[in-house]
């Protein structure tokens, strides 16, 4: 068997605002478009892995929070309709997902070798998260390409960043240890915002952009920090100042994905590129993508 | 109709083990039969409905209420979705979510609701639905848990739902879905070796649960940043459901309370708890924070710089405005509907939950009845004082006939006129100031009518006017 590869990773948040806009026919709620900043920022992410030829997607949503270790999907179909619990109004999504269950147990004997909680998700009445549904749609519409769907292991909660931050890089570890024994091209993708505090409030017209914005300076500054880091291949530093950015910019990397996406990647000293930025419902969104193939000196 | 009231309480656990697993483990299988005992209390008792608080339900844009008549669906755990899957299918309360929303409103609260086929239930609320209402006789209604809610929030919120369970004449239940201490064990453990877990942890649990036991669940809310900080993870800001249910219970610290079971969930500390509102005679509030009515801190981020745009213009117009303008005062309500009521479109609506007038008999009683001018809200002769407290001047004898017409108006719609006025107490908020020129226009009015007339000083009314009269009138015959 050929050695597996990581071809990209990226980071690539979940709002269901996106797909709301998007307006596809899977989606019930219809919308008159919005933060088409992040929208042609998924296009671009988009086209720029139209070329390149990989077998599965690896995805970690923080909405699906598991306080009881680290779970992966373990089914080869799910098909459901997720609804947003917090945003139903917009989300309404009617998925059929196709899961490579192979890579994923691959993944999880790797991590419980590795002394991880981890476990299999095999009830078939299990609802996907919308996190989930969001990225696996705006990353790839067609849904052609069978995912590894990772749960968020609160450890943040329970610990501390730090703490979350050792499990998560070597989650990050064994997972590219198995995908580079599994003979597959891959690509993980993270799926969280940056800087995370909401508006408390809603637009009577949620796709009304002249209400759309960053809920403080604070916010602002630390997502360009970090934006700033990705750009410049300092993905050493993003590891460093996590304990601060997740606690300062009440950032949803306390779901671990950036710390794991990263950890996958070999901590990538390239740089990534940003696709694009912009704010949801006062939170900051990046969509970003480490170009693995194009540095493989770097890291495989 | 009779005053609505809250005839109980309980606090019962979220994880799923006490519906899909009770036989693996005895402490699941008391906490199982803990839940069938309260079942039966809440049918034995008569209610007519739940109110579910769930902390498995997360909210972001104020607070959800479920609004669907009849959610069906299957909820999996998404920790323990090994111990196997739920189906559901509950008996909602639509009209009264929808009028919760409306009084949250009125209080000042973010809030809507929800009503979209396949919503996700929350565990919390399944589990306590599923073990609690098990053949769905009583209507249901579920409240999602704020993540940015504190204290005042959440005081509020309760504070509405009391609203309308008076003014619908409910008898209802409260219930936390909750955890008390929610630390879990990390890893996957047998059923058989379940414990609190750590001994800080059932330490903890047990002195909210003696204080429980003794009714004094205001205490508990007073001590819930403390109990937050010391027993509880950090996915939430706050142990903020006894802030809910101290104030659906009127932050009394004299309650009956009884713990039904206290046992271990995957590490977290499950209970099932009744309150009833029966007093104990024990307890007693040793400290307290403000008491909040209304909830004035949303900090309207999305309109921000066009409120401030505002803001500067209504200043620098100041002057030129009426001054009826310039006070919104408290919420509106609908004035509250009976067979015996009398209501008028014509009069100004209240600030509370309460019909214009009442028929008794051959008598019409008036609810207190001031100057506002329906529609608009606004203060003939002007308010007493700006929204900051600032006095302003006003006319006394603007507001006093204001008062005399609105009289008029709902008289009339009873069917009657201002001759049918029999008795009158009118309360003035500056008697010194105000009575020469109340009395001159009762002189022209009611003084023409000839009822009795009893007028005292009062510190203050709910909206910015002077003067107030409540009424007794004689009732026009039934058609």
């Amino acid at each position: 068997m050929s050695k597996g590869e990581i071809v990209a990773g990226c980071l690539a948040p979940h709002p269901p605002h996106l797909v709301y806009a998007e307006n596809p026919p899977q989606n019930e709620p219809t919308a008159e478009g919005g933060w088409e900043q992040l929208r042609w920022g998924y296009e671009r992410l988009r086209e720029s892995l139209a070329g390149v030829d990989y077998d599965a997607i690896v995805l970690l949503s923080p909405h699906w929070q598991t306080y009881v270790g680290t779970h992966f999907l373990g089914l080869p179909k799910f098909k459901n309709l997720s609804v947003d619990p917090v945003f139903p109004n917009l989300f309404r999504y009617h998925y059929d997902l196709e899961i490579d269950v192979e890579l994923a147990q691959q993944i999880h004997d790797r991590a419980a070798d590795a002394g991880l909680a981890v476990k299999m998700m095999t009830n078939p009445d299990f609802r996907v998260d919308y996190g989930t549904i969001t990225t696996g749609h705006m990353f790839n519409p067609a849904w052609d390409k069978p995912l590894v769907v990772v749960s968020s292991n609160r450890s943040r909660d329970y610990y501390s960043v730090e703490v979350m931050q050792e499990m998560m890089i070597e989650l990050g570890r064994v997972t590219r240890e198995a995908i580079l024994a599994s003979g597959k091209k891959v690509v993980v993708i993270a799926s969280n915002s940056l800087s995370h505090r909401h508006f408390t409030t809603e637009s009577a017209l949620p796709e009304d952009m002249s209400k759309e914005h960053i809920t403080s300076h604070a916010m602002h500054l630390w997502d360009m920090r970090m934006i700033e880091y990705f750009r410049t291949g300092q993905a050493q530093r993003i590891l460093d100042e996590m304990p601060e950015f997740t606690e300062q910019a009440i950032a949803e990397s306390d779901g671990g994905g950036l710390s794991w996406l990263l950890s996958t990647l070999d901590v990538p000293t390239y740089p990534g590129i940003l696709h694009g930025y912009g704010t949801i419902i006062g939170t900051g969104n990046a969509i970003v993508e480490w170009p693995v193939r194009d540095h493989k000196e770097a890291g495989l | 109709m009779s005053d609505g009231e809250l005839i109980g309480s309980f606090i019962v656990p979220v994880h799923p083990h006490t519906v899909l697993a009770p036989e693996q483990n005895e402490g699941w299988g008391r906490l199982r039969d803990a839940y069938d005992v309260a079942a039966q209390r809440i049918k034995d008792s008569g209610a007519d409905l739940l109110i579910i608080y769930s902390t498995t339900w997360p909210s972001i844009i104020g607070h959800q209420i479920i609004a669907d008549p009849n959610p069906e669906w299957v909820m999996v755990d998404h920790d323990f979705h090994d111990l196997g899957s739920i189906p559901y299918s509950f008996n909602i309360d639509e009209k009264f979510a929808h009028a919760w929303n409306e009084a949250n409103e009125k209080r000042g609260l973010k809030s809507r609701t929800v009503a979209y086929h396949g919503f996700p239930i929350d565990v919390g609320s399944v589990v306590a639905l599923k073990l609690l209402n098990p053949d769905n006789a009583i209507p249901a209604v579920i409240v999602s848990s704020n993540v940015y809610a504190n204290r005042s929030e959440t005081t509020v919120l309760a504070k509405a739902c009391m609203d309308v369970v008076k003014a619908t004449g409910r008898k209802a239940i409260a219930v936390t879905a909750m955890s008390l201490s929610n630390r879990m064990f990390t890893k996957p453990i047998e059923p058989r070796d379940d414990r609190i877990h750590s001994l800080k942890d059932d330490e903890w649990n047990r002195k909210i649960l003696e204080l429980l036991g003794e009714g004094r669940l205001e205490d508990v809310g007073q001590l819930s940043r403390t109990i937050h900080q010391q027993i509880r993870v950090n996915k939430v800001v706050a142990f903020k459901p006894m802030w809910w249910l101290s104030g659906m219970n009127t932050n009394r610290n004299d309650l009956t309370g009884e713990v039904l079971a206290y046992e271990a969930l995957h590490g977290a500390g499950g209970a099932v708890v009744h309150l009833d509102p029966t007093p104990s005679g024990t307890g007693d509030i040793e400290y307290d924070e403000d008491d909040v009515e209304y909830f004035a801190g949303e900090r309207n981020v999305l309109d921000a710089d066009q409120l401030e745009t505002e803001e500067n213009e209504q200043s620098s117009n100041a002057e030129s405005l009426p001054k009826e303008d310039l006070n919104k005062g408290p919420a509106l309500w609908e004035p509250t509907e009976g067979e015996d009521s009398v209501n008028s479109e014509a009069a100004p609506k209240p600030v509370g939950a309460y019909p214009h007038a009442r028929r008794v008999g051959d008598l019409l009683y008036l609810s207190g009845v001031g100057p506002r001018q329906p529609g608009t809200n606004a203060i003939p002769g002007g308010p007493i004082h700006d929204e900051s407290g600032k006095a302003l001047d006003y006319d006394i004898k603007a507001q006093t006939q204001a008062v005399v017409d609105n009289i008029t108006r709902i008289l009339e719609e009873a069917g009657g006129s201002i001759d049918d006025v029999l008795d009158v107490t009118s309360f003035l908020v500056d008697m010194d100031r105000d009575f020469q020129g109340y009395n001159e226009v009762w002189a022209e009015t009611l003084g023409q009518v000839g009822p009795t007339r009893t007028t005292l000083a009062i510190r203050a009314l709910p909206t910015p006017i002077a003067v107030e009269m409540k009424v007794i009138a004689k009732a026009p015959p039934k058609m």
